[in-house]
């Protein structure tokens, strides 16, 4: 097959012939066209069609986006939503990049288990995970009971944006840990103790060697981190509250509640757009593909 | 070891605490579902088996467990059909536009799952396929295909073609080839992509809630109801099993997986 169409551009298949070739689909492509058709039956066109009523639904025009951004309470549930997702994605880089390095100097058996800890929770249910931290978040929960015995009191931790966060940061935490560690992994370790061999203090050279090295694994994991939480409906739902709802919660409400589909689909259009921004941003400096990637492989 | 002893120390701590913090919600489940009163209280007080029992009596618990296994087992199947023979169209395949056909099979992965779910859900209003098995699976399986895709896709461009042409040369089909060559070597990303797509399937709540209905209903949305609902430890056992079949689906996989490195 591959062969024919070789004969076909001609023995010197010059660069216009490549390109010629690149355009006539060959028989491998045809493979393609079962999934495409399922994933624009099932998810391009819906999506399209969604966004297609924010224009026309009840009248055509932008009213449901003028709308949406001259209601005072809207506004600011969008700039709750990104507040959100910024803090969990800091938490998440803090957390995750001491995890990480550790991963990287620790012993095989002591990399396995680290490894471990962050893909249990992975691959453990949303729904299980955020049930559980209700149980713990509650006011009689034990966390409350810990922060009691340790003279703090007892807090609100649920039905506001502090369970929100806490819940979405220990859920998210392996998206920012994996793609961090499978960056530090290929970081060649003699580069620091080179700087250190031509004077640098230790923590002069983590700083302006180690650090710099490791930025693709930041940002591929910052963006994962921000991205999954500017769209996170379960965990905000269930540890959250109605007064502090984020856009997600919003736009649930417009379509299940109120089967405003122009005004659900408008605040989907906002959300889709800020997310689809930031991982144009990004993928010019990273391939998202290989920050998932790196998920499946290290199982 | 360069690494200075104190702050390594300190490095260690931290992160023992942030691996305890990882599991704790997972730790507490467990205990939980054996409490023998209808309370969140934890550490409970006296212990039962009611609640498993309980699971298993009320049709609305087991029926949804049945309903989750049946799409993500169907979902696993036609993704991973769907999502490796696309892989081989993109690794393998010139045709035009391969870019934006890329880009579109992997965008259910990017789509934040609640616009996702509001767009099926208004597209299922229109074309009837609400409440129903077939509708899941569609939906699922355009969720879970990219994973498939990324993970096959993986194992395809490591992958050396010249044994395929060895293959041919010593007087194999191309079906044969792909039988007893190409499959084998690429069955770990086939298995993994597999593995994604079911627990996509079987833990998808948000699209779920929009497309359920009293007779289609799946465990997570049954355990979503709940939590909104009532205090009812009957989720702690759903959760318990959970983690159960999902620590079992992976061990299976990561065995299946090394001795897979042994073969080769």
């Amino acid at each position: 097959m591959a062969a024919t169409a070789a004969r076909a551009e001609g023995p010197r298949g010059s660069r216009t012939g490549g390109r010629l070739a690149a355009l006539r689909p060959n028989r491998w492509a045809l493979l393609a066209l079962p999934a495409l058709a399922l994933v624009l039956i099932a998810f391009a066109y819906p999506v399209f069609d969604i966004l297609r009523r924010s224009f026309t639904e009840p009248v055509a025009g932008f009213d449901n986006y003028r709308q949406f951004f001259e209601t005072p309470a809207y506004v600011t549930i969008l700039r709750r939503t990104f507040m959100t997702a910024a803090i969990v994605t800091v938490v998440c880089l803090l957390l995750g990049y001491p995890y990480a390095y550790l991963m990287t100097i620790v012993r095989p058996r002591w990399k396995i288990v680290l490894l471990a800890v962050v893909l249990v929770p992975f691959w453990t249910s949303l729904m299980v995970r955020t049930y559980a931290w209700i149980v713990l978040l509650q006011d009689t929960g034990v966390v409350n009971d810990v922060l009691d015995a340790m003279g703090v009191g007892r807090l609100s931790l649920i039905r506001n944006t502090t369970g929100v966060t806490i819940g979405m940061t220990q859920i998210l935490l392996p998206f920012m840990v994996l793609p961090l560690y499978s960056t530090m992994q290929g970081i060649d370790r003699r580069l620091l103790h080179a700087a250190e061999g031509l004077g640098a203090p230790p923590r002069t050279a983590f700083l302006r060697v180690y650090v710099p090295l490791s930025l693709p694994g930041v940002t591929a994991g910052v963006t994962l981190v921000f991205i999954l939480a500017l769209g996170f409906y379960v965990t905000p739902a269930l540890l959250g509250s109605p007064q502090n709802a984020l856009l997600s919660q919003l736009v649930v409400q417009q379509v299940s509640q109120l089967l405003n589909f122009g005004s659900g689909g408008a605040m989907a259009a906002i959300l889709l757009a800020a997310t689809l921004l930031l991982f144009a941003l990004v993928s010019r400096v990273v391939r998202p593909s290989r920050a998932f990637s790196s998920l499946g492989s290290d199982t | 070891m360069t690494e200075a002893r104190g702050p390594k120390k300190l490095l260690v701590a931290v992160c023992m605490m942030i691996g305890v913090w990882l599991l704790a919600p997972m730790l507490v489940v467990v205990p939980m579902s054996f409490t023998d009163r209808r309370s969140l209280s934890f550490p409970p007080e006296g212990w039962s088996l009611q609640w498993y029992r309980n699971f298993f009596s009320e049709p609305q618990w087991y029926e949804a467990l049945l309903t989750s296994l049946e799409i993500a087992v169907l979902v696993t199947v036609v993704a991973t059909f769907l999502g490796t023979a696309a892989a081989f169209a993109l690794v393998r395949g010139h045709f035009p536009a391969k870019a934006a056909v890329n880009a579109l099979l992997l965008a259910p992965l990017v789509v934040p799952v609640v616009i996702v779910a509001i767009a099926v859900f208004a597209a299922y209003l229109r074309w009837q396929l609400s409440g129903t098995v077939r509708g899941f699976v569609l939906a699922h399986t355009a969720l879970a295909i990219p994973f498939v895709i990324i993970t096959v896709t993986a194992s395809l461009r490591t992958f050396d073609r010249r044994l395929e042409l060895a293959a041919q040369n010593l007087g194999a089909n191309p079906l044969t080839t792909f039988r007893r060559v190409t499959l084998p070597l690429i069955l770990p990303g086939v298995l993994s992509g597999a593995l994604f797509a079911f627990i996509t399937s079987f833990d998808e709540v948000v699209v779920a809630l929009f497309i359920q209905s009293p007779d289609v209903r799946t465990l997570p949305v049954q355990m979503f109801t709940s939590v909104t609902r009532e205090v009812d430890p009957t989720i702690a056992a759903a959760s318990t099993m959970i983690l159960v079949l999902t620590t079992a689906l992976l061990t299976m996989f990561a065995l299946a997986r090394r001795q897979e490195e042994h073969v080769h």
